[in-house]
């Protein structure tokens, strides 16, 4: 099967997020984004596919500064083709980024869409769902043990408390994957600088077209000291506080 | 009439979901402010009964197939699509579940409807309804603005109490769609979780590990840690994800919801889907030495030093 992966690349979160001053949105100049996780998931899985089935795995993005490396690590992996598109602004919402893919998806041949779950920025909704909807094609999200029967495919959707629930599905189908198989492979950083000399990316630019419908009017982090009381001291002495604690409660 | 507000009914198992009670009872409160009325949506194949415990709406439109059975996202969406087509409400209120999550997109997309996901809070401005949503992993809060449209909102969010009345509203039939019977995507059935070695959900003392642990060797010190308190160690979903720990000891929107009596988590950032699964523990100490990590505006009491000096030393400290 023919599998696309749409993908996001999101803000790292172990950086400090930053406000604009407007308090509409973070502060994007100096942002380092990386793979939303749930896409590098994603990605796994098409290559786990194609590699028991055949087929061939394609990977669409974004621009962005780090989209070329993330891209190039995509194809690293094992990834057939890569396309960046362009022409849309990096605060681009889940419903114009959803519409862009969808754009470059017409001029592909597929069978499969796997894309993450969700993503750290999706205040409008899941890129996935709006992909497939836009697409006319059925969607599952929350989705993990995907196989390949014949020309059909079954997979498992999760809920909560550990339980599932079981589909089967002819393609087209977009599934928003919550993980892998196995954990997502590690492409070394030798094979990625191989792979840039070898390799190319597609780019395709588009016309970005009308977003969410809504504005953010807001934008803030919630209030520090409303939580925790952080304990303090040295590591002895935190450590003793926190055996207090238990201990108390424990009775 | 007034506006009208539309929450879509969750089940499984012929069982109602919280979250639609917890909508249930959000709604009935914009809808007293706003003049509105509150109507639920239920989904399902011979599930007509189920509207009595939808006492707080004013109405239940019902829409009856072999295909809302079980859920279908497919389906699902086609229904709720032509229920909102025919209706036209002002807000439709969808819960950020699993199956929330294949409804409230779709529904903005093929209805060209504003979409704001993750909402945590809603409230009223002049005409408008804003909503909070919690994103970038619990890091950041967005106050959107909604003249009309569609929000799906994370579970635990609103006490569900206000939602559940008894009482049987009035309920009108929608006839399903020629596109819920058709389509490609098949429900072959329900899989629970198999028994697990521990029940998390029956332990007092719960040692929370997450993704800042690094490796699976080092799981043994935190088993030593929880043993030491008479608890057990439960985690959050990466360390199911790599297979360290199995599903049952999962903490979380797509794992187990537990309340002990202490919650002590180490290398746990407090993603939103992790927070839904352990809010309510009595007591939560938390370490994590990313001081602007979510999970201490959860805790009680917090520390930023190193999981690893503090996981020997307080070891060593306890009988
Ligand atoms: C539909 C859906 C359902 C989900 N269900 C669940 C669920 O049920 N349960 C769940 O947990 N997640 C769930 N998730 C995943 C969730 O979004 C997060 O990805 C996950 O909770 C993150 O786990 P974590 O906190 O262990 O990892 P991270 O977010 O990576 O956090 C690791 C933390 O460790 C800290 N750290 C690193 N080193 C140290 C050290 N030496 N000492 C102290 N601290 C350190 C870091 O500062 C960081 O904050 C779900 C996601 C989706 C989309």
């Amino acid at each position: 099967m023919n599998i696309v992966v749409p993908i996001k690349l999101v803000p790292d979160l172990v950086e400090e997020l930053e406000i604009n001053d407007e308090a509409t949105d973070l502060e994007r100049d100096f942002l380092t984004y990386r793979i939303n996780e749930f896409d590098d998931h994603a990605i796994e899985e098409a290559l786990q596919l194609k590699e028991a089935h055949g087929g061939s795995v394609a990977v669409v993005a974004l621009e962005r500064e780090e989209t070329d490396k993330v891209l190039y690590t995509a194809l690293a992996k094992g990834a057939d083709k890569a396309v960046k598109i362009t022409g849309l602004d990096e605060d681009a919402s889940s419903h114009t980024a959803a519409k862009a893919m969808c754009k470059v998806l017409g001029d592909m041949e597929y069978d499969v869409v796997l894309t993450g779950v969700q993503a750290a920025d999706d205040r409008d909704g899941q890129l996935g769902v709006l992909m497939a909807s836009y697409l006319s094609i059925p969607h599952v999200s929350v989705v993990s043990d995907i196989a390949i029967a014949g020309d059909k495919l079954t997979l498992h959707k999760e809920y909560s408390g550990g339980v599932m629930a079981s589909f089967e599905v002819t393609p087209k189908v977009l599934l928003g994957v919550q993980a892998a198989r196995q954990t997502p492979r590690y492409a070394p950083v030798s094979r990625v600088r191989q792979i840039m000399k070898e390799a190319e990316l597609d780019e395709v630019e588009v016309e970005a077209e009308p977003g969410a419908g809504s504005i953010v009017r807001r934008m803030y982090t919630p209030e520090k000291g409303e939580g925790a009381e952080m304990l303090d001291g040295s590591t002895e002495e935190i450590a003793g506080k926190i055996a207090a604690l238990l201990n108390e409660k424990k009775g | 009439m007034g506006q009208e507000i539309l929450i879509v009914v969750e089940h499984q198992g012929g069982e109602i979901a919280d979250v639609t009670f917890e909508l249930l009872g959000k709604g009935r409160e914009l809808a007293s402010k706003t003049g509105g009325t509150l109507t639920a949506v239920l989904f399902g194949s011979g599930m007509q009964a189920a509207a009595a415990s939808l006492g707080a709406a004013d109405k239940v439109v019902y829409v009856d197939h072999e295909r809302l059975a079980d859920f279908n996202p497919e389906a699902c969406s086609a229904a709720l699509v032509a229920v909102v087509g025919a209706r036209e409400p002002w807000l439709t209120l969808v819960p950020n579940t699993s199956m929330g999550m294949d409804l409230a997109a779709a529904l903005s997309a093929r209805r060209d409807l504003p979409l704001v996901a993750y909402a945590i809070e809603l409230a009223l401005d002049g005409g408008n309804v804003i909503a909070t949503s919690q994103l970038y992993g619990g890091k950041i809060y967005t106050e959107s603005v909604l003249e009309t449209g569609v929000v799906s909102v994370l579970g635990g969010s609103f006490p569900d109490a206000a939602g559940r009345v008894e009482g049987t509203p009035e309920v009108e039939t929608f006839d399903a769609p020629d596109d819920v019977a058709t389509g490609c995507l098949r429900f072959t059935g329900l899989i629970e979780p198999e028994g697990g070695d521990v029940d998390i959900t029956q332990t007092e003392v719960l040692v929370a590990v997450g993704r800042g642990i690094q490796s699976e060797d080092n799981l043994a010190m935190m088993e030593d840690l929880a043993a030491k308190l008479g608890g057990a160690v439960c985690s959050s979903r990466p360390i199911v994800d790599n297979k360290w720990l199995p599903k049952t000891r999962q903490v979380g929107k797509s794992g187990l919801k537990v309340k002990p009596r202490i919650y002590l988590t180490f290398g746990i950032s407090g993603a939103p889907e992790h927070i839904e699964g352990m809010k309510n523990a009595e007591l939560i100490i938390a370490v994590n030495t990313d001081e602007t990590a979510p999970i201490f505006e959860h805790a009680d009491y917090g520390t930023t030093e190193d999981l690893f000096d503090i996981v020997p030393a307080l070891t060593g400290m306890l009988e």
